[in-house]
């Protein structure tokens, strides 16, 4: 049947961390479905303008999506870019605040009349380990790590982190995970994501990674000069093929 | 990358924003990628008064270029105005 590509798109309110009201940009499919669910994780710069596209791209292409303004409680009334602005100067979102945020919006679209009961989590530069973390926590399908730093790898001395890396707790990891990286990142750098395949193949886990000549971090971003349109089409198709497998088929 | 690296440091002074005139008592200094700035990474400076919310914000995004030519422009700047400046 010929998809129509239709959506509806807004932001919307859901109970995310501690039982806390907070919004997140939501575009839906228009149809009768069964749609499964896509949350989408932003990056450090914040709930921008490309991420919402990236929003809309998966409900173009038959899925449920929510992107939740992980900033929401630093300034629910201001600029995206000011709520990042002092989220970073906070030190970013801490971890449990980011899982409970994320499980409600993955409740929020199991929640949608349309939905077929399965969501993934894709995440991309912080959101990368942050969909990474949710795919050991949370109750979810399938998870899509886009160049996600400290995941695995220690941070150079010096360096006032307020992350930890999670590659020690990958035995907990209970959905498959798609890895897309650069081979001319430096976070996550070629030889830190060779130690998380490792430490996913010694604990048998589903996965797939796929690394990109000439590309370095943020490949996927087309209002940035590191985008790099061979990798980013590519990567767009592993990663329906992953959610077709995991979300629309009998997998998981 | 994501540097995730944020020098703060308290100040004292105005900025203009999008609400007008208002005291900043803090700098967030960072390289990482920027808001809307069209380059991989920058030098960003927000200027706060973090007690008026996250609006209370003056933001610049810099190329690594312009930002130690900024440097250098602030201190031949000062040095110009001699002690009086200090």
């Amino acid at each position: 049947m010929q998809r129509a590509e239709a959506l509806t798109a807004a932001n919307v309110n859901f109970v995310g961390h501690g039982g806390d009201t907070i919004n997140g940009y939501q575009a839906v499919v228009d149809g009768d479905g069964p749609y499964p669910g896509v949350v989408v994780i932003h990056h450090l710069p914040g709930w921008d303008s490309p991420t919402k596209e990236i929003t809309r791209t998966f409900a173009a292409n038959g899925y449920n999506a929510i992107c939740p303004n992980l900033y929401y409680r630093e300034g629910p009334d201001v600029d995206p870019d000011d709520a990042a602005a002092t989220a970073r100067a906070n030190g970013g979102v801490p971890d449990d605040r980011l899982v409970g945020d994320v499980g409600g919006a993955v409740e929020a679209l199991r929640a949608l009349p349309t939905s077929n009961g399965k969501v993934g989590v894709i995440g991309y530069c912080s959101g990368g380990r942050q969909a990474f973390l949710c795919g050991l926590t949370l109750p979810i399908d399938a998870v899509v790590d886009c160049y996600g730093a400290f995941v695995s790898g220690t941070a150079p001395e010096g360096f006032p982190l307020k992350v930890t890396p999670l590659i020690d707790r990958t035995e907990e990891l209970r959905c498959p995970l798609l890895g897309l990286f650069g081979l001319d990142d430096q976070f996550p750098s070629p030889e830190q994501v060779d130690e998380l395949e490792a430490a996913l193949v010694a604990h048998e886990k589903t996965y797939e990674f796929h690394r990109y000549e000439g590309a370095a971090h943020a490949f996927f971003s087309p209002n940035r000069p590191s985008f790099r349109p061979e990798s980013a089409l590519d990567g767009w198709s592993r990663i329906f093929a992953w959610f077709t497998t995991y979300l629309n088929g009998s997998e998981g | 990358m994501c540097s995730y690296l944020t020098v703060g440091t308290d100040i004292t002074g105005s900025a203009k924003g999008a609400d007008g005139w208002f005291s900043v008592t803090s700098a967030s200094v960072y390289f990482d990628h920027p808001y809307h700035a069209p380059f991989e990474h920058t030098l960003n400076i927000d200027f706060t008064d973090p007690t008026r919310g996250p609006g209370a914000r003056v933001a610049v995004e810099l190329s690594a270029e312009s930002a130690r030519e900024l440097i250098r422009s602030i201190e031949a700047a000062l040095h110009a105005a001699g002690t009086a400046a200090l």
